[in-house]
């Protein structure tokens, strides 16, 4: 292995921009004549919109225009569309209401977009924004997915009924009541998967302009993937030519799902910019993206499980309702349903599985991806039923997991709920993870603790997920509206450099220096003369951008199979200048040679003569530049265990985190130290949501009590322990790379084991997320360990 | 942030004149609580009066018996003080508690007290040491200042010069902050003093407030056992998503015990 190829820990090249402030966001894009854009939004959960009057604001210091939703309407902006049909129980598709971009007669969440205001800057946009009259008719809203989902509750959509988005599900019932039958020991378990608020560093931002010379478009934009933003503002929403609209999504400051979707706010500015004939930049406030972006979570589940008197779980049922928020956002549908059921299985063999799972409307914002995106809610739901059912028969924790893995040998494993494994070995994670955390010498650390007054607890979570969703007839098949392929292009400059050009989109994972070591290791290219270009459709081929930790597993392996063709096309320059036969070069290491003897010509030397072939191979196209498209056969499922020890003081109810250890099976790992950064990352998030995050909002009036980091609780380095991440490794068997993804595993792995270890120290079945210091300190204090009251 | 007029005051007098102008104009000193207060659109000052460059505001004189702080003094400056953590060690502690290095960098100490957060920490140390607070007009004892939520004894436009704080025989705070954030949820300054012995709340309720119960016990035994079975009760406490009015209560208790400790 040489130190910047594949499996070595290199240091990021892009961390020098970012360390040193010189990365290019959004908001540090400035247009000539730019005009500013401020939205006025709703500051009610439900309310009808009788009269707005903008003539104040339109006659304020320099405002330049003001548009509310008969604008849009009038010019038919279409409505936002969600990109993935999902199938009900009925047989019908699920229900679509319309999503204007500007609210035309009614607002449904605090934060929905009421008018935009264009302005000479920002002050006198927001300035004037305080001068639009707006007369609401306050109707009473509907908050909690409970409560939503009741009969007679408020209707957030006329064309809604009952606030029913799609009542769907999976799995075989009639085999699933089955199992249960004949079950020694049933495990029953209600549980909630927290609201949470994405919080990426950078809050979202465009600036769209029109070319009015060459009649086209460009939106710079704080997004993950910009083909598909641009797929669908043209083609869906305002009915542009794609050869009209270039979408740059420039560094990233995070996204974590939110920036996956097309929002409002970039859809009103494209439109608008014609109109004013001036480029227009909106960045989010703070404040604004506690209320807009796009939240996630927000499930409400009964579960049981049945087990057999040697704790084999021979069937497992679920039944959640999912809060989809106030309009449909992108991929809305997909994340309680495919992204979420078919991750039941587990690491289980349990052989019958029936999920069901109803999707409802309320007056909240929209609810779409968050790290994780249906995996993280399918691992709370099934680690924690586990644990339960381990309490419950007595049986070990680790030994109830182990007796129902997936063996080794069982691969490709098909589940009961769709998906089929490539490969795993799960106990072998456990193993390790056990090791780590000397989980024997566990029950003397209790006491130890105890002797100090504190509770310690530990927690597994032994998951799976689902990565690089895909081949792209299988989800067409299952209603998406788009492939799940991924390009790639490798370019050489002549004199041997490389440009190497993705579909997928960076905002925080590190593909500047994974992908380069990809193909420094491959074409033998010295890392530092390779560069990666991503994020921009006019330099891009059509890509589908990044998210499902499909980077690496779809796009890097995209960029192999563009090197494949580059080494094929280069053993035709490299024959003809070595005079042999291209049966007989070979290539290694940046070195073409006639095998069997000293004769080369190195990588370089090939692609000058690509580029200046004057001795050159008759009838082949000058040039080395290769391009790749790659749809995989099926997911990767990366897996593993999670051990998480947590001590609790019971006078105060805090919970420190003191031990973590984190054994995760990425397959191959190209690069570690990126890997380790994208485990702490998610497993911070994690924490995060069990112990600290909540989205709160009024159960009366819908207002959001935690929009801002005074209430919304993010984790910070103080919560966190010190990480001890390892790997096993048995490699994705159908890409080249033998990738699987690490990107979400910690977000999916980290909220059961930390609840399982929170739980055990109380001496308690279950507690919500988060495990806020007043819950346990009411379960410590009433719990079976109750200490002497302080 | 609407518009307002700026002003950099250079003496306590000047600042008092220019605020004089108008009746809408307000002081910025650390403006880690204005700043926010403007740029959300909840306040509108017809003029802003700087006294950031007043050096009359500026600095701690640490004597045998008394740490005066002035007004303009940031409250990294007191967390840094050698000799305010010889003197009262608990109030360098406390100071060195709040937010984070760019609030305790820009943040001070009179700002603080006249804006009278329930939840800020100087508020507890004023009241639990008995200190007086100084201004442009007069001096104010600590158990006349705090007047309730956000309220203070200052007149309109009053400034606060310096405070001085008595040194105590033993003090300590304990604070357990809002894991969101980090201000106090509850925060507990004990101190036995000549005066004798003072305990302040702060967080727990409306405004800073005397756990005389706890006064009174400790004054029989200034020791952490003399609180067991005491608790703060939860009539009037603050209850939000945070924390119930119960769970604060509770809490007085346990800071009171760890504060009592810590003091020796
Ligand atoms: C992120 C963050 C975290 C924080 N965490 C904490 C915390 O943990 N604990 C805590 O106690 N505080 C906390 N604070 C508040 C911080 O301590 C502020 O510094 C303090 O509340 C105000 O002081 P200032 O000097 O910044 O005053 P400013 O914001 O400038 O002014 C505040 C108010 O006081 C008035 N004022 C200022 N000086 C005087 C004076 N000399 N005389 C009369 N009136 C005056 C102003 O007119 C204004 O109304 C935090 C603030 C932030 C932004």
């Amino acid at each position: 292995m040489s130190d910047t190829g594949i499996g070595a820990a290199v240091r990021r090249k892009e961390d020098f921009r970012f360390l040193t402030g010189k990365g290019h966001y959004t908001d540090d894009i400035n247009r000539p004549g730019q005009a500013y854009a401020y939205f006025l939004r709703s500051p009610h959960a439900f309310a009808r919109i009788r009269k707005i009057d903008t003539a104040a604001a339109k006659a304020a210091p320099g405002v330049i225009a003001v548009y509310t939703g008969a604008d849009t309407n009038a010019a038919k902006v279409g409505s936002l569309p969600c990109g993935w049909v999902v199938t009900g129980k009925s047989g019908e598709p699920h229900k679509a209401p319309a999503h204007p971009p500007l609210a035309v007669d009614t607002v449904r969440y605090v934060g929905d977009h009421v008018a935009v205001v264009i302005a000479e800057s920002r002050a006198q946009a927001k300035d004037a924004a305080e001068k639009i009259a707006v007369d609401y008719d306050v109707l009473k809203p509907v908050i909690s997915v409970t409560d939503a989902a009741k009969p007679g509750a408020p209707q957030v959509h006329a064309d809604v009924p009952g606030n029913i988005c799609y009542d769907w599900e999976i799995g075989d019932k009639a085999a699933t009541d089955a199992a249960f039958a004949k079950a020694t020991h049933v495990t029953k378990l209600d549980l909630v998967n927290n609201r949470l608020i994405p919080n990426a560093m950078e809050p979202r931002a465009a600036i769209c302009e029109y070319d009015s010379g060459v009649d086209s478009y460009t939106c710079f934009v704080t997004n993950q993937n910009p083909h598909v933003l641009k797929l669908i503002l043209c083609a869906f929403v305002l009915g542009l030519s794609e050869s009209k609209l270039r979408v740059v999504a420039p560094d990233v400051g995070g996204g974590f799902g939110s920036k996956i979707y097309c929002y409002a706010e970039e859809t009103v500015l494209l439109w608008a910019s014609k109109h004013v004939g001036r480029p227009i930049k909106w960045a989010a406030e703070r404040s604004e993206s506690f209320l807009s972006d796009a939240h996630g979570r927000d499930h409400v589940t009964h579960a049981e499980l049945a087990l057999d008197k040697d704790g084999k779980f021979l069937g497992f049922r679920v039944a959640t309702l999912a809060n989809v928020g106030s309009y449909l956002s992108t991929f809305a549908t997909a994340v309680p349903s495919y992204l979420y059921a078919t991750l039941l299985a587990g690491q289980y063999t349990t052989p019958a599985i029936h999920a069901e799972v109803k999707t409802v409307f309320t007056n909240t914002a929209p609810v779409d991806a968050y790290r994780g995106a249906g995996r993280p809610e399918a691992t709370y739901v099934l680690e924690r039923i586990v644990e339960v059912a381990a309490r419950e028969t007595g049986i070990d924790r680790a030994e109830i997991r182990r007796r129902n893995f997936v063996p080794p040998d069982a691969f490709p494993y098909q589940t009961p709920v769709a998906l089929a494994y490539d490969s795993g070995n799960y106990a072998a994670a456990l193993d390790l993870a056990l090791k780590h955390a000397d989980y024997k010498g566990f029950a003397a650390r209790k006491v130890e603790a105890e002797k100090r007054g504190r509770l310690r607890g530990i927690g597994l979570s032994c998951y799976i997920e689902a990565c690089g969703i895909a081949p792209s007839a299988v989800v067409g098949a299952l209603g998406a509206g788009v492939g799940l392929w991924e390009s790639g292009q490798v370019r050489f400059n002549p004199t041997g450099s490389v440009t190497i050009h993705t579909g997928a989109h960076s905002h925080g994972q590190g593909h500047e220096t994974t992908f380069a070591q990809l193909v420094s290791d491959t074409l033998g290219v010295p890392i530092e003369n390779i560069e990666v270009v991503h994020g921009d459709t006019d330099k891009v081929p059509f890509g589908m951008g990044t998210y499902g930790s499909r980077s690496l597993a779809v796009g890097g392996s995209a960029i192999m199979r563009a090197c494949d063709k580059i080494i094929t096309k280069g053993k035709k320059i490299a024959a003809h200048l070595m005079e042999a036969a291209v049966e007989d070069v070979e290539f290694s290491k940046g070195v073409f040679k006639v095998s069997g003897t000293d004769k080369n010509v190195s990588m370089q030397q090939v692609a000058f003569t690509a580029y200046v072939p004057h001795n050159y191979p008759e009838g082949l196209e000058p040039g080395l530049d290769e391009t790749a498209f790659y749809d995989p056969l099926n997911f990767t499922f990366p897996a593993g265990t999670h051990v998480a020890q947590a001590e609790i003081d019971p006078q105060t109810g805090v919970t420190e985190v003191v031990n973590w250890v984190a054994v995760d099976d990425f397959g191959n790992v190209i690069n570690p130290l990126i890997v380790e950064g994208q485990v702490h990352g998610g497993i911070a998030q994690g924490i995060g949501q069990a112990l600290l995050e909540g989205c709160v909002y009024d159960p009366e009036s819908g207002q959001l009590l935690t929009g801002s980091f005074m209430d919304y609780c993010m984790p910070r380095a103080d919560d966190l322990p010190s990480f001890k991440v390892d790997t096993t490794k048995t490699p994705c068997p159908h890409n080249p790379l033998g990738v699987k993804g690490c990107g979400e595993a910690g977000a999916i792995a980290a909220p059961p084991a930390l609840i399982n270890a929170v739980t055990d120290a109380l001496g308690i079945m279950h507690m919500e997320m988060p495990a806020t210091r007043e819950k346990v300190w009411r379960a410590a204090r009433s719990g079976p360990l109750k200490r002497a009251a302080e | 942030m609407y518009n307002f007029t700026y002003h950099r005051a250079s003496s306590v007098s000047d600042a008092a004149k220019l605020l004089g102008q108008d009746a809408e104009s307000k002081i910025l000193a650390g403006g880690q609580t204005l700043l926010p207060t403007l740029k959300q659109r909840l306040a509108q000052p017809s003029h802003v009066v700087d006294i950031g460059g007043i050096g009359e505001l500026q600095g701690i004189k640490v004597s045998a018996d008394k740490v005066v702080i002035g007004a303009g003094t940031r409250h990294a400056a007191v967390a840094m003080s050698a000799e305010v953590a010889r003197a009262i060690p608990a109030l360098a502690k406390l100071a060195g508690g709040i937010g984070d290095p760019q609030v305790r960098n820009m943040g001070t100490i009179g700002g603080s007290l006249a804006n009278n957060d329930p939840a800020a920490d100087y508020p507890a140390a004023v009241l639990g040491l008995g200190a007086t607070v100084h201004t442009n007009k007069r001096a104010i004892a600590a158990d006349d200042f705090f007047k309730g939520m956000f309220e203070t004894a200052l007149d309109d436009q009053e400034i606060i010069t310096s405070v001085e704080f008595p040194v105590p025989q033993k003090a300590g705070y304990m604070k357990f902050p809002n894991p969101a954030s980090r201000y106090a949820m509850v925060g507990v300054m004990v101190a036995q003093t000549k005066a004798g012995v003072r305990v302040a709340v702060t967080g727990a309720g409306p405004s800073v407030f005397r756990w005389q119960d706890a006064e009174k016990a400790l004054a029989s035994k200034f020791a952490a056992a003399a609180l067991d079975g005491l608790a703060a009760k939860a009539d009037g406490l603050n209850s939000d998503m945070h924390g119930s009015a119960e769970y604060r209560a509770h809490l007085i208790g346990v800071m009171a015990r760890r504060a009592v400790a810590e003091a020796g």
